[in-house]
């Protein structure tokens, strides 16, 4: 039975950064199971010290199948069981217990000092697009003046005879270009 | 009149039940998607230029008369469609998705715990029985289903009339998601328009009648190739079949206005398909002037009127049966013929069958292995139509009713093992696939609640 493979990856952090703190690290998984991080840093003597800010932290829910395994990922610092300040290096140590895969690494590997925050994905544009609701007209136990009423079903009544009148031209749902939808074969681009 | 606050819900309810996204994993499936596609382009581009019929074409203005005259007719038409064919079935689909190989995987030729043992070599993560038991907990031995709890010889007093009351109180409420609970059970027939029509958030609007009079004249214009084809699939599969010849014409009134639709490319958001592109002639390469092709960019396989067939049961007006159908293949059929890693995909349907069968009856796995008779061979065209065409209507609809009251297909991998296990000793005796896909050719007497809750609930592991 093939022993899990470890694989150690290190990254140091520039030498002339001034206090080196870390608030996010950001990165795309290609079929690792589990990862752990260590960070130098000064300990409470003094001297530098590697300390485990996470652990085991698992990316594959299960290791032997493709769920997580091409996943983003965003790790904050206050997921990490360790201060992230002053730190001089990073280890990442990367686990896949599954002996089916042939190669497993991360990829894309961001890490964000604080104030930058890490890039957000778009928002699709109909979040920012959709109207507030209106607030509908409070009818404290009245009815409504039926002159108003009627104007407006009649105003409704009008803009259905036009749309109806104008099929051809309806710009609902035009697949066309032009009232001309007259096409070349498909194309495989 | 529509009142503002309750369609800007409908509206959000609808774009938030559509957006369960399919994860997109590993880039060789992208990659086969592409040869995929790619293939189905090649097919109707070559039907195109074999048969001199351009892929679309303006009507001139008397056949528009002609058209709108036999709308409701069409099915008195005969045109020759000898020429056309369709451009892909199920079983080429299953070529495809048997070839899926993930680049990164140890594909060994020798067998070994890395190999499945079935025709689907993709690691996906399926659910096993336990895990299905609890998802599945309202189909449980001491719960009350139709399909099982209002046969002949059980009292109505027992289960029925107060199920009954239930869900006539839930469409008074109209409330959407006690009524997606409430199916989990079982719809009475009286109640399943609207039950459906409540959990598919379908309120039939002036503005919905319009939009399909606007998809029909859209219809009566031009003339698309694809039409030859629905046509082409109408006459094969539906008029064919006993229960739904009757709805032949519906049939067409819907899947012609269907390639029209152009608000179904919405669903290419959360699809991992392509529509097909194309561009007016002369002005190729043109990004103005590009254009999807059929408008709704989904060209239809051999049996996609299956898809529309049972609904006809259950709606009769053309402009509410569109609604529900288009609604119906954006949240579940798209993922029936699109690779994708989702749960309820084609790819991990399969799975989740072949695993099971293997799983609970290894015996009888094995067994078809070695005379040659995969099991998803015979399985994959019921999982594909998610079993219409298969199954008696009412049982058909019994099952469509847990689809929507769980929200996935995986239902459908399920009541495909059931099958195998009812008919597991008969199985055990043959020697060859035909053999076998002639043990299994008829399912129109089966009862599929009753299989689902034994082969869920009531097997010994």
């Amino acid at each position: 039975m093939p022993v899990p493979v470890r694989e150690r990856c290190r990254c140091r952090c520039g030498a002339d950064a001034a206090v080196p703190q870390v608030q996010e690290i950001v990165f795309r998984n290609f079929y690792t199971a589990f990862l752990s991080v260590r960070v130098q840093r000064p300990g409470p003597g003094g001297p530098r010290r590697w300390v485990t800010c996470l652990r085991d932290h698992r990316l594959m829910p299960c290791p032997h199948t493709e769920e997580g395994s091409q996943d983003y990922f965003s790790l904050h610092r206050h997921q990490m069981l360790c201060d992230m300040d002053q730190v001089t290096a990073v280890r990442f140590i990367l686990r896949q217990p599954s002996p089916v895969w042939l190669h497993f690494t991360i990829e894309e590997l961001q890490i964000f000092p604080p104030g930058q925050k890490s890039p957000q994905k778009d928002f699709p544009s109909w979040l920012s697009q959709l109207s507030p609701p209106e607030q509908p007209a409070s009818l404290h136990g009245e009815l409504p003046d039926p002159e108003k009423v009627s104007t407006e079903v009649q105003q409704m009544w009008v803009l259905t005879e036009v749309i109806r009148a104008r099929q051809a031209a309806a710009r609902i749902g035009r697949f066309d270009v032009d009232g001309c939808y007259d096409i070349n074969l498909l194309s495989y681009t | 009149m529509l009142d503002p606050d309750s369609g800007l819900s409908l509206t959000i309810a609808r774009i938030v039940q559509r957006l369960k996204g399919s994860s997109l994993h590993s880039q060789l499936e992208r990659q086969a998607r592409g040869n995929w596609e790619k293939r189905i382009l090649k097919s109707l581009n070559s039907m195109c230029t074999e048969l001199g019929i351009p892929l679309a074409q303006k009507r001139p203005v008397n056949e528009q008369k002609e058209l709108l005259n036999k709308w409701n007719e069409m099915g008195t038409d005969e045109p020759d469609l000898s020429l056309f064919r369709p451009v892909y079935a199920p079983k080429d689909f299953l070529e495809v998705l048997m070839n899926l190989r993930n680049p990164n995987y140890e594909n060994g030729e020798q067998l070994s715990f890395r190999n499945h043992l079935g025709l689907i070599q993709v690691p996906l993560k399926v659910k096993d029985i336990p895990e299905l038991k609890e998802d599945f907990s309202e189909l449980g031995l001491n719960i009350g289903q139709l399909g099982i709890d209002d046969s002949a010889q059980v009292p109505p007093e027992f289960f029925e009339n107060e199920h009954v009351r239930v869900g006539q109180k839930v469409l008074a409420e109209q409330d959407s998601a006690a009524a997606q609970q409430y199916v989990r059970q079982g719809c009475p027939t009286a109640l399943r328009a609207d039950l459906w029509a409540l959990i598919l958030n379908i309120s039939n609007q002036p503005e919905d009648i319009l939009y399909y009079e606007q998809l029909k004249s859209n219809v009566i214009q031009h003339d698309l190739l694809v039409d030859s084809l629905i046509y082409k699939d109408v006459k094969l599969t539906a008029s064919n079949d006993d229960y739904y010849f009757v709805f032949e014409d519906y049939l067409y009134q819907v899947l012609l206005c269907f390639s029209r639709d152009t608000s179904v490319l919405e669903h290419f958001t959360y699809s991992s398909a392509t529509p097909p592109k194309s561009y007016i002639r002369g002005k190729l390469g043109m990004e103005e002037y590009a254009v999807f092709y059929p408008p709704n960019g989904v060209i239809p396989f051999h049996g996609f009127s299956m898809y529309v067939a049972p609904l006809c049961f259950l709606y009769h007006e053309p402009s509410r049966l569109y609604q529900i159908f288009r609604e119906m293949y954006v949240r579940f059929f798209f993922r029936l013929h699109s690779i994708s890693s989702h749960a309820s995909g084609i790819v991990s349907l399969c799975l989740l069958f072949e695993t099971l069968l293997q799983t609970h009856l290894p015996q009888l796995f094995y067994h078809l292995r070695e005379i040659g008779a995969q099991p998803l061979r015979i399985s994959f065209k019921w999982l594909v139509r998610a079993f219409s065409g298969y199954l008696a209507t009412d049982q058909l609809l019994l099952l469509w009713d847990r689809i929507l009251g769980y929200n996935s297909l995986e239902i459908l991998a399920v009541l495909a093992a059931a099958v195998f296990a009812f008919r597991a000793v008969n199985l055990m005796e043959v020697t060859s696939l035909a053999a076998a896909e002639a043990v299994l050719a008829d399912l129109s007497t089966l009862k599929v609640m009753p299989l689902l809750q034994i082969f869920l609930f009531a097997t010994v592991t």
